[in-house]
């Protein structure tokens, strides 16, 4: 027995199970960063001081940071359209390529956070660092799943592109859906904590 | 064990083919990825819980009744540490409050409700062949058995179980004992395994519904699991991110709920200060006020299915009723801070919440008296289904309308925390929805067992469960109108305003043991009825919605030709039909 939908749209909704899954996931990723951008804002509303991201953040870091994930968003986009243009050699050069971004995100984000580890600085010095900590270890998180999920899909997931490419190119495009709110987040992340 | 890769889901063209493969024990019955399978496991272990939930509940009421006399016969088995000489020590009373709470609600009531019943009920409604991710189906109900085998270790840490409450309320939780983190990261899972779920249903719903399956010809039990996946899936996530939160400020040290200055047994303490201890409960009722409609609202579609099915006709104003439901699903969004006026919110914001709150009512009154006026000129049929069922209106409707003094400002604050809240509450989710699920077991067992459950021991069970919780919980109001907190691990017995009130615990605590009692034909039957139940067909009750279309137990795959929906769910009695019933997927 199969579900119906899972590679072609159901006529109706114009959807497949997998891309109403994923936006809905999306939704309640939405309210969880929702929650916790809430609660950093009554924390800090009510907080008597509260130092300027830069004073304590390198801002060049998550400068670059940034370029990083938003470069890396650009290689999922080419990794899904080649996919569509059915170049499966160019999918791999790009999947590729977005995971390595992911990658150094996440050695620069080590780096960051051993320098304010060996300073004392650790989540309880204040809640400036708990908030900065929670949130970005939260996105670290979803940094980290994104890269599995791709690293699975350029790895041995990719053995559905031989027997079902349209399948397959749904589920590029859908890790790809998460892989931008990822990034997204992280565009909210980066002037919230670094430059406010 | 057999070949555990079960179905190769990368051949396109095995649409066509029939799977009949065997699978093993483990693949079939354990780590199963059929919806029928899980939602019997979920309604398992839901069972199961309600009943651990309810025994913790009992040992508790012991002390209420008899506050510093030694529990009988058991009162040995809890060692020195909880029950020294078997008078209950009140940190051992906290621990069992908090997780008589927890259990019940996220590990009892939630998983039979949404796990158990949606699971199995709802695909075979709207004519599905399963979940539209059965993967994530068997992953979800394994993040519930974590969860649940987490909260069950807290026992046995230092310290014991979690202590605050099931409401985890700052900064106590911070400075509890170990059991607090085990709590934390219980509820991780248990989020995550509602999450998993609701998206389940939710795309299940709108994706694999039969041809011909319109939004509006939804059986009204599909509407209401419908609503209430979207609650768990917008809700739950705020709650997810204070658990973080809670679990960093007592791992990692930081004080998000935590304010400056903070004395605890005469010491300082050292943390960074500066948190907000009220953003915890904020953060906690945004989840837990649309959480009480969660637990509601599965109950409202069971017996609106009932309601229909043994009165013989049409429900009430379904139109009404699914637009209701739609509109406090959204409502309930926006209620939360009517749990908090006791945290001087000011006249304002206090203003808001009173005012969402009491609109709020509007829709649940609207599908209640639908519900009521369905009886209306009906040839009711009383099986147990429907005495459940039917026992549901008037309980939940003393529940709801003794919550409306809470819902206000002014009348809230003497209320607040006493007996009378647990009254409100329990005539709301105890004779109220477990009734609905208990009424749910009964009418659809025979879809998947094949048989139904013997009636004279339902009846038992019925009559002896619908006087006990009358017994257990019309007290409560008379204790709590007296102002007696609930949080008193010997209901107040040092105090002189509450000496008038003792007896009432004394009645209420042998209400509750003697319920106990009357659950006994229940799991007899349960069980017996598995193997000894009258064999029935496919269609037991004349019913018209679609479930009852496949065979009884439905096999893999439900249904051996894709359901067509022809007509709206309750097309009973139709004039000049041969049969007082016309099924959704019969052409006519």
């Amino acid at each position: 027995m199969d579900i119906p939908y899972t590679y072609h749209e159901r006529r109706d909704t114009g959807l497949t199970n997998g891309k109403i899954g994923i936006w809905l996931f999306l939704a309640s990723e939405v309210m969880l960063f929702g929650a916790l951008f809430a609660s950093y804002i009554l924390i800090r509303t009510g907080a008597p001081s509260w130092p300027r991201g830069d004073t304590v953040l390198d801002v060049y870091l998550a400068t670059f940071n940034t370029i990083v994930l938003i470069t890396s968003s650009v290689t999922m986009v080419m990794a899904w359209a080649s996919l569509m243009r059915r170049k499966f050699g160019t999918f791999r050069i790009y999947m590729g390529a977005t995971i390595l971004l992911g990658a150094v995100f996440l050695v620069v984000k080590y780096f960051e956070y051993s320098h304010h580890f060996a300073i004392g600085e650790g989540p309880s010095h204040s809640n400036f660092l708990a908030v900065y900590y929670t949130l970005t270890g939260l996105h670290m998180l979803h940094v980290f799943g994104g890269m599995v999920v791709n690293a699975y899909f350029w790895g041995p997931g990719s053995k559905l592109y031989q027997t079902n490419p349209v399948w397959f190119t749904n589920r590029v495009e859908h890790s790809g859906l998460f892989w931008h709110f990822v990034d997204l987040v992280w565009i909210f992340l980066f002037p919230t904590l670094y430059l406010l | 064990m057999s070949h555990p890769t079960g179905v190769d889901q990368t051949k396109p063209h095995a649409a066509h083919e029939v799977h009949h493969e065997e699978l093993g024990f483990w693949r079939k019955y354990v780590f199963s990825t059929d919806h029928k399978v899980i939602g019997i496991q979920y309604s398992v272990t839901g069972l199961l819980f309600l009943l651990f939930g309810f025994t913790l509940m009992m040992i508790m009421r012991w002390n209420l009744a008899y506050p510093g006399v030694p529990l009988p016969l058991i009162g040995g088995l809890f060692g020195d540490a909880r029950m020294p000489g078997g008078t209950m020590l009140p940190e051992f009373y906290n621990e069992l409050g908090a997780m008589h709470g927890t259990i019940m609600v996220f590990l009892g009531v939630v998983p039979l409700a949404v796990g158990g019943f949606g699971n199995f009920v709802l695909p075979l409604q709207i004519g599905a062949p399963d979940m539209a991710f059965p993967k994530i189906n068997m992953a979800s109900y394994w993040c519930l058995v974590l969860g649940g085998l987490t909260m069950l270790g807290s026992f046995f840490v230092p310290g014991g179980a979690a202590q605050s409450g099931w409401t985890s309320y700052a900064p106590l939780s911070v400075i509890a004992g170990t059991g607090q983190t085990w709590w934390l990261v219980g509820m991780i899972f248990l989020i995550t395994s509602s999450l998993l779920g609701a998206l389940n249903f939710l795309t299940t719903t709108i994706q694999l519904r039969a041809k011909g399956l319109t939004f509006m010809r939804f059986p009204f039990f599909v509407w209401s699991q419908f609503v209430t996946s979207f609650l768990l899936l917008l809700a739950f996530p705020p709650l997810e991110a204070a658990g973080v939160m809670q679990l960093m400020d007592r791992v990692a040290g930081t004080s998000f709920f935590m304010p400056s200055g903070l004395v605890v047994s005469g010491q300082v303490l050292t943390n960074a200060g500066g948190g907000n201890a009220v953003l915890w409960q904020h953060l906690f009722w945004f989840l837990a006020h649309p959480e009480v409609y969660v637990l509601i609202l599965p109950a409202f579609g069971i017996v609106a299915e009932i309601i229909a099915n043994n009165t013989r006709k049409p429900l009430w104003g379904y139109r009404a009723m699914v637009y209701s439901l739609v509109f406090l699903g959204f409502m309930s969004f926006i209620v939360w801070a009517h749990h908090m006026f006791m945290t001087g919110m000011g006249t304002a914001m206090a203003a808001f919440f009173q005012t969402t709150t009491m609109i709020i009512s509007i829709p649940s009154v609207v599908i209640l008296t639908s519900l009521l006026l369905s009886l209306w000129g009906g040839s009711i049929r009383f099986n147990t289904p429907m005495l459940f069922a039917t026992a549901f209106l008037p309980m939940f409707g003393i529940g709801g309308l003794t919550g409306l003094p809470l819902g206000l400002n002014i009348s809230d604050i003497p209320l607040h925390d006493t007996y009378y809240v647990i009254a409100h509450f329990h005539y709301v989710v105890a004779p109220g929805t477990i009734f609905g699920l208990m009424a749910g077991i009964y009418y659809w067992y025979p879809k998947a067992t094949g048989r139904r459950m013997n009636e004279t021991l339902g009846k038992i069970h019925f009559a002896g469960t619908l006087v006990c919780m009358n017994v257990v919980f019309m007290p409560m109001f008379i204790v709590g109108l007296a102002g007696v907190s609930r949080r008193l691990f010997d209901a107040g017995s040092g105090y002189d305003f509450a000496q008038g009130t003792m007896h009432w615990n004394v009645v209420s605590s042998w209400g509750a043991w003697i319920m106990a009692l009357f659950q006994i034909p229940f799991i007899f039957n349960f069980f017996y009825s598995i193997w000894n139940g009258e064999k029935v067909g496919a269609n037991p009750w004349d019913a018209t919605t679609i479930e009852w279309a496949a065979p009884s137990p439905p096999p893999h795959g439900n249904f051996a030709t894709p359901p067509q929906a022809y007509r709206g769910p309750y097309e009973y009695s139709v004039p000049g039909a041969a049969k007082d019933f016309t099924p959704q997927h019969e052409a006519s």
